[in-house]
């Protein structure tokens, strides 16, 4: 897309935003599988890299079409169990699997999309817990999706392909993070080109966007396709790659919260804010577990410092919608900006 | 299907300009079974529970025509514009569009008959640059799917470069161009309502309604506004419905006057016609009619 | 069917209206604050856990029953203040949805903060009502949960006849139909918000005891939003009438639908059913049974 219908906020850092991409990528592929720890990857890149995408995937309904879900963890839940079945009973190759979850979970969220054709704002929402209950009961109740497991929790079995097993640590995580870098820059480029136009029309004015022309049912339906896809992927790393068992209470609506926390924290509609959110919501517990611990010396137990959580969790949602409704996203801008006035200033000074 | 004639590429400003006559011509023999006519509207009723908003009302407007509706406030204006386009569904009456007749329009078929509007507050995407709210106007006409698009294929590529010299046009008539990297909501109220009658024409419709577009404006910008939409339909050659509070504004504008009140027609004609019209000063003017007259006249 | 299935029909029926009534309590605290704020709160849920969980700790900590419920009625209504003072106000004039996340995490809070101060323990609630089921013309009926539905229709009465007789109920009237307006004739705007989220709190600390005696007070009585969301939807967000009606309705096709559908499809389908019954009568009439149609203005 050439200037005329550029987003200006992405362009006056474009090239150093890509080189910070470049960079963190660089990090990403090649310092952390050699030197972080196992803790690190178990316990932060994992989850981090399962719930950017779920994140992204929601962003893309609520962030940009304005389509406020709150059934997210169902259509990861979709996304596990579709993976597991389709590998189970059909074997099929790993970058099929992903395909076949991905289009499994957009299939199950164009059905529960539908009553956003006739629903608006608290009544949609309300009408998305439908799906977030239904799935979760369904896949509790039938036990030919878990293969009859008698405890209900499925273990998942190692990914492989191409004569690749991905069983070590470092190996899911290469997995998971090129999963997420293919997504992310698809919808980057997705929501950055003509698209954008008819989900932030839809989103900010409904009845206008009818009146010129813009196909609403149609983008409506699509947005809920592509987010359930996504959200559907990032259930199959959080299973696969992060927890390796899958079981329906792992997606409840507490999940589906989260999820919707870290894309409100990081910035609707923007495609990092998923990973800021992401990030502040999988290194904050850890943060506040550690640091009560080494405050108090001995800590907490583990009810009194999940509770915090939760409070200093909701807390936190609030203040960010009244002092920053952009989210982390907007407050990275604003440190860059001044960073590089910082920056300039000082290269003047030297000249 | 008949909008088809109307989703042409319309004509750039400037080559409209050479021939506006001819092309209006051929698109009246193509569409049109009753000459002349853009829009003719039959019998509307409409109520809202027991109130009712719209009586019986019946007017038409012609090719190339600025036809404007005023009233005082309550008297059915924007009810009108909501029925024409199709938000609202009329409880009996025909409304003719072009060739085809209709007890309600669907407003996604708008478009496609050549219909456009603006609103009466301000109706944009705030969350798009100026720019990206006037191409709105042209995704009804996208071609290309979203995957082609994503996968950036020539033809994709093509379609865009064609919607950015469009806008770029537009926004060159109406005084945009150096605003179209902006955020539109970062504009001033009265650029804003430029954008919005940008994205009205960007698609080359046929028939422009206007909710009140000189609200909120300022003595300069109305000048400048009531400007636009006549070189709009002198250069472009389209019918234009003008909802106005307004009233000097009106007179000096429209070729053709309705004058609504408690939703019923109380007059139709030219303008000096509706100004004479003794049951148009009573209701329009209430109980300063005769120093309003006066001035009505004086203007 | 046989006239003995037809008993155990109605029998589940009168107990599914009797829930459904339960239900619509709890919907009506959402109605409250939805007339007045725009809001749908969902941190209402929470506040009939922390309604609940305050009250039934005090009384085990040996205050008196009477004492005790005094008490918490005024937790409850600066618990409902300090919400309007620190979380409404700033967000004044934001879109709807935004306030409703930031309940989202209200909720989050209030559980939390509950179940911080007085432990996560679940607590019986014994209010002192028998749960002897008494017979009328063959069917059984539970006692609690007539007198809990007793209990819940005469908040509602008394809700209804303090906003249509007293003066602040008219004004909290004004306020619903047309801010600006109320603004403008003079209505104190924070002060009526005040007395609504203290309404709420109120009707929070009713529902919270009557769902506590009958579930025992612990974190999931925060769920019981989950269960008046259908209500609310499918009764219009402002509307009482709506919720009670609609309430009914739900408890109702919920109960009945355990009995005579979930068999088939291995039960437990409460859970999604009342969605589900919400839902299909919305796609028909997107504004509810008894909301105001929403006519926009462009």
């Amino acid at each position: 897309m050439s200037a005329a219908l550029e987003t200006p906020a992405a362009r006056p850092f474009m090239a150093a935003q890509g080189a910070a991409v470049l960079v963190i990528l660089a990090i990403a592929c090649l310092l952390v599988p050699a030197y972080a720890s196992a803790w690190t990857i178990e316990a932060i890149l994992l989850p981090f890299l399962a719930f950017s995408l779920a994140g992204l995937g929601l962003n893309l309904l609520t962030g940009y079409a304005g389509q406020v879900s709150l059934g997210s963890a169902a259509f990861m839940a979709v996304g596990a169990y579709a993976a597991y079945n389709f590998q189970l009973r059909l074997d099929l190759p790993l970058p099929l699997t992903f395909l076949f979850a991905a289009l499994t979970a957009a299939a199950v969220g164009v059905i529960f999309g539908l009553p956003s054709l006739r629903l608006k704002g608290f009544y949609l929402a309300v009408s998305t817990l439908a799906a977030q209950f239904f799935i979760q009961w369904l896949f509790n109740k039938f036990g030919w999706f878990s293969n009859y497991s008698p405890s209900g929790v499925i273990s998942a079995p190692v990914l492989g392909f191409a004569g690749i097993t991905f069983d070590t640590r470092e190996s899911r995580y290469l997995l998971a993070l090129s999963v997420v870098v293919v997504i992310t820059f698809l919808v980057h480029r997705f929501v950055n080109g003509p698209a954008r136009i008819n989900l932030i029309a839809v989103r900010d004015n409904e009845t206008a966007a009818r009146v010129i022309g813009v196909p609403v049912l149609r983008t409506k339906l699509t947005a809920f396709a592509l987010s359930s896809a996504i959200i559907g992927i990032a259930g199959v790393l959080w299973s696969f790659t992060y927890l390796r068992t899958i079981e329906p209470e792992g997606f409840n609506l507490d999940r589906s919260f989260q999820i919707l926390f870290i894309a409100i924290i990081g910035g609707l509609a923007t495609v990092r804010g998923a990973f800021l959110g992401a990030g502040l919501i999988v290194v904050f517990p850890l943060l506040l577990s550690r640091g009560s611990a080494w405050i108090l010396d001995g800590g907490l137990d583990a009810g009194t410092v999940q509770l915090t959580q939760r409070i200093i969790l909701g807390a936190t949602i609030i203040i960010f919608l009244i002092l920053e409704p952009n989210g982390l996203s907007a407050i990275l801008d604003r440190i860059t900006a001044r960073t590089r006035s910082l920056f300039a200033k000082i290269t003047r000074g030297r000249a | 299907m008949t909008g088809l004639a109307l989703t042409e590429p319309a004509l750039l400003p400037e080559r409209r300009a050479v021939a506006p006559q001819t092309v209006s011509a051929a698109t009246r023999s193509q569409v049109q079974p009753v000459q002349g006519t853009r829009l003719r509207l039959e019998g509307i009723s409409l109520a809202f529970g027991g109130i009712r908003a719209l009586k019986d009302v019946s007017f038409d407007i012609r090719e190339g025509e600025i036809r404007a509706v005023i009233g005082p406030n309550g008297a059915g204006k924007s009810s009108l514009v909501n029925v024409i386009s199709g938000l609202y569904r009329a409880d009996r009456g025909v409304i003719t569009h072009g060739g085809e007749s209709f007890a309600h329009v669907p407003p996604a078929r708008l478009p496609g008959l050549g219909v456009a509007r603006t609103f009466q507050n301000l109706a944009l995407f705030p969350g798009l640059t100026v720019a990206q709210n006037i191409a709105s106007g042209l995704v009804f006409r996208r071609k290309r799917g979203l995957f082609a698009q994503l996968l950036s294929l020539p033809k994709a590529r093509a379609e865009t470069r064609e919607t950015e010299a469009r806008i770029r046009e537009i926004a060159g008539f109406l005084g945009l161009s150096e605003h179209l990297p902006r955020l539109v909501s970062t504009l001033p109220y009265g650029l804003q309502k430029q954008v919005e009658l940008a994205r009205a024409l960007i698609a080359g419709p046929r028939l422009l309604l206007l909710d009140e577009p000189m609200a909120g404006l300022t003595g300069a910008e109305k000048t400048a506004m009531a400007a636009h939409i006549r070189a709009v339909r002198d250069r472009l050659g389209l019918s234009v419905i003008l909802i106005e509070h307004d009233i000097g504004v009106v007179m000096g504008l429209s070729d053709r006057i309705v004058v609504l009140d408690h939703g019923e027609v109380i007059a139709d004609g030219s303008p000096d016609e509706v100004r004479r019209d003794p049951e148009v000063i009573r209701a329009y003017l209430g109980q300063d009619a005769a120093g309003a007259t006066s001035g009505a006249e004086a203007a | 069917m046989d006239w003995f299935e037809f008993l155990f029909a109605v029998e589940v029926a009168v107990g599914g209206l009797l829930s459904g009534v339960m239900y619509a309590l709890v919907a009506i605290g959402f109605v409250l604050i939805y007339k007045t704020s725009g809001v749908l709160n969902f941190a209402q849920g929470a506040m009939v856990l922390f309604a609940a969980l305050t009250f039934v700790s005090l009384v085990e900590r040996e205050v008196p029953f009477a004492l005790a419920l005094v008490v918490t009625l005024v937790i409850m209504g600066l618990l409902g203040l300090a919400i309007e003072r620190t979380v409404l106000r700033p967000l004044a004039n934001r879109s709807p949805m935004t306030l409703f996340m930031a309940t989202l995490g209200l909720a989050w809070v209030i559980e939390g903060g509950a179940q911080l101060i007085w432990g996560t323990q679940v607590h019986a609630l014994d209010l002192g009502i028998s749960n002897a089921p008494f017979e009328i013309g063959g069917i059984y009926i539970s006692n609690f949960d007539l007198v809990a539905a007793a209990i819940a229709l005469a908040l509602v009465i008394v809700l209804t006849s303090f906003f249509r007789f007293t003066r602040t109920g008219l004004s909290f009237r004004a306020v619903a139909d047309d801010t600006f307006a109320a603004i403008a004739i003079g209505l104190r705007l924070n002060r009526i918000q005040a007395a609504v989220w203290t309404a709420a709190g109120v009707v929070a600390l009713v529902a919270g005891l009557l769902w506590g005696a009958r579930l025992g007070v612990q974190f999931s009585l925060s769920l019981v939003v989950l269960k008046a969301l259908p209500v609310l939807v499918l009764g219009g967000f402002d509307s009482i009438a709506g919720a009670i009606v609609a309430g009914l309705l739900i408890g109702a096709s919920e109960k009945l639908a355990e009995v005579y559908i979930g068999p088939f499809v291995g039960g437990g389908i409460e859970g999604w059913f009342a969605y589900v019954v919400a839902l299909a009568v919305l796609l028909i009439r997107p504004q509810g049974l008894f909301g105001h149609k929403i006519t926009e203005r462009f």
